[in-house]
């Protein structure tokens, strides 16, 4: 029997949660020694569990697990810019699966891909010569948080080609597996100066819908659409309570249908006015719809982080919802009821889900 | 030899790896490729890019705050200490 796995990365370590119909869960953790965890995902190519964490004691590593959590390994080999170079791996902040190579994204920004399941590591690109690069490394030019490259988008059809997000800069392309990248930013909102044409962009979320054209990005400033594979952006904020979130997630079937969570965009960051809500368009951005049924609507002032949102590919997609407070909400209905179905884990910083047998 | 004392955080990374343990080397940095050797990665959780030991560790031989390139005697003690941090 089938069995869906949430992967659940968070400040004290990653947890798993089992469910056989997606309403009873079992959770299984903390693992990885209760480092904290950027970002945790599923590989359904080799059915392992990669975990990418950063410990203030002992620095930055992938951990893996080959056999759905029962034993786990960490690696670092190879995860450094190197004694000569000056920059340094302050932490490993999210993963993909691109082909049969495993990439991490660091900060100092950088991309290092293993091509043995995360034994060891090799630095692929530091998007060198990009506009406004040489600037990066600034301390006075880095965000709050601080994640260097903070997302990947790749495509099933064609390995070498996939997105990256750098925190604060923008989202850029590569068509050859990462030797050479373009800018992806045209169209999308700024509400700052800005020395450069094509970068200095906050890109929270890139997401792709099952048709590879469309595309949909939460952003610093607004919900944004792509229709031509990220070419160029047009903004379909309108009828959400703010234009500020981080999570979101594209239905597995249906390219019109998607998910955000809207949160204050001060220093709060948490659900509109306390009451907890995900938004979801079925007519790609004209129209939104909160999805309250099961969620909390009363002083429930709750954080979701850019990967802490997930969605299965079952013919009727389920949904995961992981707060910075440690609950996770889960919906078996495309986000029409919610249930909570764990309440006290740490911190979350991240959400994946996988069908397992 | 020089005895090297462990930070508990690092023994459950490691198979085998013990709190205490004895190693020939003339500076700490040696003594930590030594223990290297036998436990790959290790090195990696003490010392990054630089080569420099990581911000939240300390080093101590025979009781005096020390650095990478501290020598050692053959009866020196070696404590790594990872710093009262976090919550």
């Amino acid at each position: 029997m089938t069995r869906t796995l949430l992967i659940v990365g968070t400040r004290k370590g990653a947890f798993l949660l089992e469910s056989e119909d997606r309403r009873d869960w079992q959770l299984r953790g903390p693992f990885c020694e209760g480092w904290p965890v950027y970002h945790a995902i599923f590989d359904p190519g080799s059915g392992s569990i990669y975990a990418a964490a950063a410990s203030e004691w002992h620095g930055s590593a992938v951990w893996r697990s080959r056999d759905l959590g029962e034993s786990w390994e960490l690696s670092s080999e190879g995860l450094s810019y190197g004694d000569e170079d000056g920059r340094k791996v302050s932490k490993v902040s999210t993963l993909a699966v691109a082909g049969d190579r495993l990439l991490v994204g660091a900060e100092a920004p950088g991309i290092f891909e293993s091509r043995d399941g995360g034994a060891t590591w090799s630095l692929l690109s530091t998007l060198a010569g990009q506009p406004g690069s040489e600037s990066w490394d600034d301390p006075a030019h880095q965000p709050p948080g601080h994640l260097g490259i903070s997302g990947f988008v790749t495509d099933t059809g064609d390995s070498d080609r996939f997105f990256t997000v750098v925190q604060g800069v923008g989202a850029f392309e590569t068509e050859d597996g990462g030797t050479s990248w373009t800018p992806r930013n045209r169209g999308l909102r700024r509400d700052w100066p800005a020395e450069h044409e094509e970068v200095g962009f906050c890109v929270h979320k890139l997401v792709r819908s099952p048709d590879s054209r469309r595309m949909y990005q939460q952003n610093h400033v607004g919900m944004h659409r792509s229709d031509d594979s990220g070419q160029t952006w047009s903004e379909i904020t309108e009828g959400l309570p703010g234009d500020f979130g981080f999570a979101a997630a594209a239905h597995p079937h249906d390219k019109e249908t998607f998910y955000v969570i809207p949160v204050d965009g001060g220093h709060g960051r948490t659900m509109h006015d306390g009451k907890a809500a995900v938004w979801r368009t079925r007519d790609g951005g004209s129209s939104w719809q909160d999805l309250r049924k099961g969620l909390p609507q009363e002083d429930a002032h709750l954080g979701v982080l850019r990967q802490g949102m997930a969605i299965d590919g079952a013919d009727v997609p389920g949904l995961y919802v992981g707060t910075s407070t440690g609950q996770v909400f889960a919906s078996a209905d495309e986000g029409d009821t919610w249930n909570e179905i764990v309440s006290y884990l740490p911190s979350i910083s991240s959400v994946d889900v996988a069908i397992v047998d | 030899m020089p005895d090297v004392r462990l930070p508990g955080t690092l023994t459950p990374l490691f198979t085998g790896l013990p709190r205490r343990v004895e190693v020939e080397a003339a500076t700490v940095l040696e003594a930590i490729d030594r223990l290297e050797a036998s436990w790959p990665g290790l090195r990696d959780r003490i010392v990054e890019e630089g080569p420099a030991l990581r911000r939240h560790l300390h080093v101590y031989v025979d009781g005096e705050r020390a650095g990478l390139d501290t020598p050692l005697g053959t009866g020196s003690r070696l404590d790594v200490i990872a710093a009262i941090s976090g919550g």
